[in-house]
């Protein structure tokens, strides 16, 4: 049998190249009827009148008075409404739709609705603390008390959009009581739910069919659970089929992005030189409501310690709410604050203690065994001193690292360490998913695998579809994986936080093992598996005390930059990875996942600006929010270390985020070295970089 | 409404139509394709691009009137030709596709980059993509495939 990581040409590669792929715009439904949504025009106040112009036949408008159900879009925590009821609390927010057969009249009667507010004083500033989480390990305590020495710095991270090429978009269709919604989406299953709440329907009245998705890296996670509700709902009162694409604009002005944040860093210093205790700090701005923000921070506090083990660490957080557009998943959720704060620290620690970054890193670099940061153990090994000297070795770094300091070239090499737990956090895989999964065995012998995760591009079809092939000793051809449709696959979880190989993957595996010892051929046969949580992990979720993930994937990116002394502009000159993702099922499709991602993370550290100005996102579409071009692209070279994972298929961990969370650092660590003095904030522009030339640290 | 004449795929057309129409309203819901997508809206992503002319350009931009007398080829009517067949093995074999998204633009952009210069440096490739955006690859799985094609297709362009 052939070894599982080596590639095979991905399933869906034909009708994507030649445009027959069918996303949700191309989605189109015989008398389908068009909305858009109107949003708040202030970022903060009471709705004190609604002016609407005459409604032509056939045109409607689509409020909360309509929703049947609760007017929450059920997710997490449930603070977010479907539409605004008599008060606003960020600029964009909906209040209501207007439906209707064409989409240039509809355009026309959102311009002429007014909508007349009682303005309030909107909070912009991290003060309205909405969730706070600590915990401690150790006694950082009195560490900090017998410390010699205390060095703090504070950073600073920004917005980031997903820009996904393709805007979120959804389709609706009723007949009698079911409603079917068809859309880009990574979570099938969160969609229905939320839509079963709003519309306090059964649940066979709703069902949730995934579109080819383009692109989504979290921006598709509990966004669409907002667009479905409220079309759900215009289509229960009017009984047509509509349709809601958005266009850039509007995606980018009022969808979820990465939580900006600020994180103050303490380490407390022995005599000897020695880190003895951390402290961390963490805002996070979550917008004008909570929604995933909870579950972002405890991912960020957890990373607190990066790829190290501090023995002694106090833990703060706040998730903060500001009169802005709500913040949400975004590959790396959370970790890629924090790690960029990590990884900066303990070279700005060096710098002060005047000890070579490297060795004190190396000094306090994870080890199997060691305890994490929430007093849980790593029981797998680690292997990144192969990894770190793999990445040295290739790129050059040591001599790179003396000439540049050496000379005056403006040219440097950063490196950073980092880990990804995989999974949810926590004990979110039993408690919060219960992940179930089914493989059915028709009587031609085709097996149809059952599950609902979403293909994003990330090419979760191909692997699954690998791995049932693989375990069942059949063809590839001889498994079927559709677009997962609710009605047809059981709820295996949402298709986030790197879970679906290694969760999903493995529960596929079991099941095909199943379907393997039952096989007869020409009989249909059904097979499912459940998720039963390992016995060695234990975890307490209010203290934060325990395993955080069941597993850890493991990576090192090293960049090197040139900057233009003139125009301070960052050229990135190449790129060296080495990850340690347990086991590629597909080698191409890793490497691919490991291209993509760190040019997201490496963009989110010196190219992607986006901010807010008086509660208004300022970059609306690709000419001013800019995203890397195959111009900024440099050489990637991605090394993959096989340490299989004894409870993952064939060995895998995680892979998605794990690519995307140590490309800022990295970036950011070759900037401060080409440039000399001290970075505290991401992206570092060409005019922060100035600004540091002029008033920096070095 | 204006009588536009413009061969498509190689089909002579004829239509009336308002010339100030979006090329990509029309190509999309008049002619039912759907390689050609709607990113931004703007010019600027490229997923929207077709050939006119032979030239790539984006079709969001482009009024209907503006193609009178022209030459549209479109990913749909390229996928008939062999040339398509060497860019889109070789985005397979190089794992240049993901979402799918961007794909059908890609490789409208490789075919004119290929058909101005059929052995590209690398470099010349890279500025030759540039006018397209992509957010799964970072471009190098890409990049490589359009050098890849070059050679496979050697004498096609």
């Amino acid at each position: 049998m052939k070894d599982i990581t080596t590639s095979v040409l991905k399933i869906d590669n034909e009708e994507k190249s030649k445009g027959s792929a069918i996303y949700v715009s191309d989605i189109t439904i015989p008398g389908m009827y068009y909305a858009k949504t109107v949003r708040s025009t202030i970022s903060k106040g009471k709705i004190q009148k609604i002016t609407l112009p005459e409604m032509p036949e056939n045109y409607t408008i689509v409020d909360y008075k309509d929703i049947p159900g609760k007017n929450i879009v059920r997710i997490i925590f449930e603070d977010q409404k479907i539409f605004a009821e008599d008060e606003v609390t960020y600029y964009g927010e909906p209040i209501m739709l207007v439906v209707g057969p064409d989409k240039l009249i509809i355009e026309e009667l959102v311009k002429q609705i007014k909508i007349e507010y009682i303005e309030e004083t909107p909070v912009f500033e991290y003060v309205n603390s909405a969730i706070n989480y600590n915990f401690k390990k150790g006694d950082a305590k009195s560490a900090f008390e017998n410390a010699d020495k205390v060095i703090k710095y504070d950073y600073v991270t920004g917005y980031q959009e997903q820009l996904y090429i393709e805007p979120q978009g959804m389709v609706v269709d009723i007949e009698g009581d079911k409603v079917t919604l068809t859309g880009s989406l990574q979570c099938p299953y969160y969609v229905k739910n939320a839509v079963l709440s709003a519309l306090d329907a059964k649940d066979s009245e709703v069902r949730v069919i995934q579109a080819v998705v383009g692109g989504a890296f979290g921006g598709k996670e509990e966004f669409p659970s907002l667009t479905t509700t409220q079309l759900a709902v215009a289509a229960k009162k009017i009984g047509k089929p509509i349709k809601m694409i958005y266009e850039r604009e509007e995606d980018m002005e009022v969808t979820t992005k990465r939580h900006p944040s600020k994180i103050n860093m303490e380490a407390a210093i022995s005599k000897d030189k020695e880190i003895l205790a951390f402290r961390a700090n963490v805002g996070l701005d979550a917008g004008a409501n909570i929604g995933l923000s909870g579950v972002v921070l405890s991912r960020a506090l957890i990373a607190c310690t990066g790829a190290y083990t501090i023995d002694d660490i106090e833990v703060n957080g706040d998730v903060f709410l500001t009169n802005t557009v709500p913040n949400g998943a975004y590959r790396g959720f959370g970790a890629p604050q924090m790690l960029f704060a990590v990884e900066m620290f303990m070279h700005h620690i060096a710098k002060e203690i005047d000890c070579d970054p490297l060795k004190l890193r190396l000094r306090y670099l994870s080890k199997q065994g060691d305890a994490t940061s929430t007093q849980g153990t790593f029981n797998d090994p680690i292997i990144m001193n192969d990894m770190i000297k793999k990445a040295m070795k290739e790129s050059d770094y040591k001599a790179k690292k003396i000439k540049y300091a050496k000379e005056d070239v403006y040219k440097g090499i950063g490196m950073s360490w980092f880990l990804h737990g995989c999974g949810f956090t926590g004990s979110g895989e039993s408690t919060h998913i219960n992940a179930l999964v089914k493989l059915r065995k028709d009587k031609n012998d085709k097996v149809h695998i059952l599950i609902a995760a979403v293909d994003m591009g990330q090419g979760i079809r191909t692997t699954m579809m690998k791995i049932v092939s693989q375990v069942l000793d059949i063809p590839l051809e001889q498994t079927v994986y559709d677009l997962p449709n609710t009605d047809l696959v059981p709820d295996s979880g949402p298709t986030v936080a790197s879970r679906t190989i290694m969760i999903v993957g493995g529960l596929v595996a079991r099941a095909a093992k199943q379907l393997k010892e039952n096989w007869t051929p020409g009989e249909e046969l059904t097979v499912s598996e459940r998720y039963k949580q390992p016995e060695y992990i234990k975890w307490d979720e209010d203290n934060f005390v325990g395993d955080a993930y069941p597993a850890y994937s493991w990576g090192v990116n090293i960049v090197e930059v040139e900057v233009c002394p003139v125009t301070y502009q960052v050229t990135l000159q190449h790129v060296w990875s080495v990850y340690d993702v347990g086991k590629a099922i597909d080698e191409r499709i890793i490497m691919g996942q490991a291209d993509g991602g760190i040019m997201q993370g490496i963009g989110y550290g010196y190219l992607e600006v986006m901010n807010s100005k008086d509660g208004r996102i300022q970059q609306k579409n690709v000419t001013d929010y800019i995203i890397p071009t195959s111009v900024d692209s440099p050489p990637l070279d991605t090394y993959l270390m096989d340490n299989p994972y004894p409870l993952g298929p064939y060995g895998a961990k995680g892979a998605g985020e794990l690519t995307l969370v140590g490309g800022a650092p990295a970036v950011a660590l070759a900037i401060e070295e080409a440039i000399g003095k001290k970075i505290h904030k991401i992206p570092v522009t060409p005019e922060y970089i100035m600004e540091l030339m002029k008033n920096g640290k070095n | 409404m204006a009588k536009i004449k413009f061969k498509l795929n190689n089909k002579e057309i004829e239509i009336d139509e308002n010339p100030n129409l979006r090329l990509l309203d029309v190509l999309r819901d008049k002619f039912e394709f759907t390689g050609v997508k709607e990113g931004c809206g703007e010019g600027e992503c490229g997923a929207c691009a077709v050939l006119i002319n032979n030239d790539i350009v984006n079709s969001c931009i482009v009024p209907l009137g503006n193609v009178n007398g022209k030459e549209i080829m479109t990913i749909e009517g390229y996928s008939e030709t062999k040339k398509y067949d060497v860019i889109k093995d070789a985005y397979a074999e190089e794992g240049a596709v993901q979402c799918g998204f961007c794909t059908p633009g890609m490789i409208i952009a490789s075919e004119s980059l290929l058909n101005k210069n059929p052995h590209p440096t690398e470099e010349e490739i890279r500025v030759g993509l540039s006018g397209n955006l992509c957010r799964c690859t970072g471009y190098n799985m890409i990049v490589k495939a359009v050098k890849s094609a070059a050679k496979k297709g050697d004498g096609l362009w």
